[in-house]
């Protein structure tokens, strides 16, 4: 596979793997954040703490769309296929997340009540979800659209398309939120400013979703909160480089935004992508993102001039706030001020099997990558 | 029962047909479809005894005995279709743990409106796979379920064989410092299926891997090699498969990422869905654990026989109290290779 | 997150639409969110989108820089066996 797998070169690795032990220095700890779950599952799946020094700790941040889903918006799904009968099309990954009530998608699919086989539906893309929607007129079809920005301007296209075609039985239920904000949530929790045990060194910036907003909207990291930020491929080597390229400039004391996916990414980003958004989406007042809690201005609705097409105002209905777990660590989990083997539920109570917290139920979320790929480390470490 | 054959008004209509409720009331009806369609196209000295069982001679040896229920959708796929994987997974299931396959039993459950030539169709591949196999169907049944209340066809076969008593393979057999061989390429039956799924819409040149591996088995046992254990990574793939043996046996296994025999289009498609093709479902694969000493000598024995041309040491068995499975991956990390989670869904993060 | 593969143009379609290859699985995709793609070029895919296209320029320069400091790397080793 071109540009895929030249990225994942064993040779190469050891190479950087080298780079990186000759500039780290043996008198201090770099403590980086990887905010996207592309990268932790990168981590994880390449068994990459295996080359870093120990010196190097990988924080896993919060930048997977199914582990920051709360359970009050799945609820929503679910209510709107039981209550209001509609056929809900949904992509892979939400449909394992737990719901109040024991519940998820797949649960609600296969459980008594309206809901049957033909009313959960997943798709692949959100054009499916359109086509769905034009051969079963007679039903009403709305999409589960989560994500970041880069499944926010597909979500965009879909829209504008019904608008053109005049698709009276399309809506969507929005849930597509915002990187920037949720970085600065944990920049701004209380733990990470205090600096001490759980500072953050630097971040890893997320690839796809800046091929969309580019590299300039984590400049305000660089700037305000003195932190450098690479941007990174998803790729094993990518992810190597991008560690190199934060211990050197953490060691030159320097805070900048720096582009390690330039195949894919500019400064600029998609232009015709954020007008799209733009067009279609504007900023939520406020957005409950599950572990993080509310944050202001990080998520998106669809405008009024697209009203028909919002499932919430469609169908009115209302997002209702469900508290998780309360010995679930997954909101500090996601911050980085614990690690999910510090949980008391981890791998106990809370299994892929049975998801308690959101970190445990996408293969990207920290309990779950840690769980399938890396917990013979913690046995290591107790024998 | 070729004496009821006069009483039939017309023949099936194997063109236009479909199967409707008549078809599973034991009437006359019922007979004509097994006539006509069923022992016609797997006719044999037992199945032609028309009785409600069939009397079979029976070798020495100990009897060995599997059922397996087969769904699947779509029905037909590129590199078979239920049918063959019908006749195919009994045989295989009773090879793996040492057994000479004889005879198989099939039950068909049919949906109503089902068409009688897909129908057909289905046998016929079932009597292709059997005779090919040289394991006869030797009895069956139908009933037939209202419109709505199935998938079409839903076939479930037993089968019987023997082996000599000493001579079975068991899961809990692996030993550290044991190697564990993977007869070909993984993943090609599940990713088949997947790629025939509509809305993901792929064109991919990916076929199931569908056959029946007791002749690949038996050149195995014939090369004199000490097999611990064999077993067909099925559903949950080659991964669960060996969590499976790991579990049983209470042993570790390291694997090596770069000794994974993948094709490329099966790699190709499992990185647009998110999967692994270690957790994808094999159907015409064997993993075997074998002695150390004796690994190369199986190896060539399995390189000489057409369903293992691609046989490949993955890794080995190890001590760990914990029985993980693990990987060195390509990259030089490793990380655990865990029991599949749930169900195979396609990711978009 | 965003699970996305770089992806060949082997051909454009009517609407925006184009078919990708990656080793042989080819797929129907939507060009609608980028400009200019054309037949040999390499697009991001996400979700059924091109996302952005690839620069197979930028590409060689990363890949030629990994080795670069991976040689960097090898050759202080190796003037300095016993390591600082």
């Amino acid at each position: 596979m071109r540009f895929i797998d030249e990225f994942r070169d064993g040779e190469l690795a050891s190479g950087l793997a080298a780079a990186i032990r000759r500039v780290v220095r043996r008198d201090r700890e770099y403590r980086f954040m990887e905010f996207c779950g592309g990268h932790t599952h990168t981590i994880s799946r390449y068994g990459l703490s295996d080359l870093l020094p120990h010196q190097v700790r990988m924080i896993h941040g919060p930048g997977c769309p199914v582990c920051v889903l709360p359970i009050g918006r799945i609820d929503m799904a679910i209510r709107l296929v039981r209550d209001a009968g509609v056929m809900l099309c949904s992509y892979g990954d939400p449909m394992r997340v737990p719901a109040s009530g024991g519940l998820s998608l797949l649960k609600a699919k296969a459980g008594p009540g309206r809901a049957s086989g033909s009313d959960i539906r997943m798709i692949y893309s959100a054009a499916d979800a359109l086509l769905v929607a034009r051969q079963n007129p007679q039903r009403q079809v709305v999409l589960l659209a989560i994500g970041f920005e880069t499944t926010t301007p597909p979500t965009a296209l879909v829209i504008k398309q019904a608008q053109a075609l005049g698709l009276g039985n399309f809506s969507v239920l929005c849930c597509h939120v915002l990187t920037p904000p949720a970085i600065a949530s944990i920049l701004d929790s209380p733990e990470v400013r205090q600096g001490g045990s759980v500072g953050i060194d630097g971040l890893v910036g997320p690839a796809h979703v800046s091929t969309i907003i580019g590299t300039q909207p984590y400049e305000f990291v660089a700037e305000q909160y003195r932190k450098p930020v690479v941007v990174a491929g998803f790729e094993p080597l990518d992810v190597m480089q991008a560690i190199l390229m934060l211990i050197e400039q953490v060691n030159a004391g320097r805070a900048l935004v720096e582009n390690q996916f330039s195949r894919a990414v500019t400064r600029e980003g998609n232009r015709k992508a954020q007008n799209l958004m733009a067009e279609v989406f504007e900023l939520r007042r406020s957005f409950a993102w599950r572990g993080l809690g509310d944050l202001p201005f990080s998520a998106l609705r669809i405008r009024r001039e697209f009203a028909e097409f919002d499932a919430e105002r469609r169908f009115a209905i209302r997002y209702e706030a469900v508290a998780d777990h309360p010995a679930c660590e997954c909101g500090a989990i996601l911050r980085g001020v614990k690690r999910p083997s510090q949980c008391r539920l981890f791998a106990s109570v809370c299994t892929p099997e049975n998801p308690v917290g959101s970190c445990m139920v996408s293969s990207e979320g920290a309990c779950a990558a840690h769980y399938s790929f890396g917990r013979f480390a913690d046995l290591e470490r107790v024998s | 029962m070729s004496r009821t054959h006069k009483a039939y008004v017309r023949p099936l209509d194997l063109r236009q047909g479909r199967i409707d409720m008549t078809h599973g009331s034991g009437g006359r009806a019922t007979a004509q479809l097994i006539e006509e369609l069923f022992v016609r196209r797997l006719g044999n000295a037992y199945l032609g005894q028309g009785n409600d069982a069939a009397v079979l001679p029976m070798p020495p040896g100990r009897l060995v005995m599997s059922t397996d229920a087969h769904v699947v959708s779509p029905l037909f796929f590129p590199g078979g279709d239920i049918g063959c994987l019908a006749v195919h997974g009994t045989i295989n299931d009773l090879a793996v743990v040492g057994a000479t396959p004889l005879y198989l039993a099939a039950s068909f459950v049919l949906e109503e409106g089902f068409p009688l030539s897909d129908l057909a169709r289905i046998v016929e591949s079932m009597a292709a796979a059997a005779s090919a196999a040289g394991v006869p169907v030797v009895t069956g049944d139908t009933k037939v379920v209202e419109k709505g209340s199935g998938d079409g066809v839903y076939i479930t076969t037993t089968g019987v064989g023997v082996v000599t008593e000493g001579d079975e393979w068991s899961g809990d057999r692996a030993r550290p410092a044991d190697r564990i061989i993977v007869s070909g390429s993984i993943g090609e039956h599940g990713m088949a299926i997947m790629a025939q799924r509509e809305n993901l819409g792929f064109a991919a040149a990916i076929a199931s891997d569908t056959a029946a591996l007791h002749g690949l088995i038996a050149a195995m046992r014939a090369s004199g090699a000490a097999i611990r254990v064999l077993r067909d990574p099925t559903r949950g793939g080659v991964a669960t498969t060996l969590n499976e043996i790991a579990c049983q046996s209470g042993v570790g296994m390291m694997l090596q990422e770069s000794a994974l025999p993948v094709r490329p289009e099966v790699a190709a498609a499992c990185e647009f869905l998110g999967l692994d093709p270690l957790y994808v479902a094999n159907e015409g694969k064997v993993v075997a654990i074998v002695a150390p000493e004796d690994a190369e000598r199986l190896l060539a024995a399995m390189r000489a026989h057409p369903l293992g041309r691609q046989a490949a040491v993955i890794g080995s068995v190890h001590q760990d109290a914990h029985s993980f499975v693990q990987m060195t991956t390509a990259f030089g990390g490793r990380r655990i290779v865990d029991w599949l989670t749930g169900e195979q869904l396609p990711r978009i993060c | 997150m965003c699970l996305a593969l770089p992806c060949r143009i082997v051909e454009l379609r009517p609407d925006d639409r184009a078919l990708v290859e990656l080793d042989g699985v080819g797929k129907e995709i939507s060009l609608a969110l980028v400009d200019d793609a054309a037949v040999g070029d390499y697009v991001i895919v996400h979700v059924g989108y091109a996302l952005s296209r690839l620069d197979p320029e930028e590409a060689a320069k990363t890949l030629a820089l990994f080795a670069e400091l991976g040689e960097a790397a090898r050759q202080e080793r190796d003037a300095d066996p016993a390591g600082r």
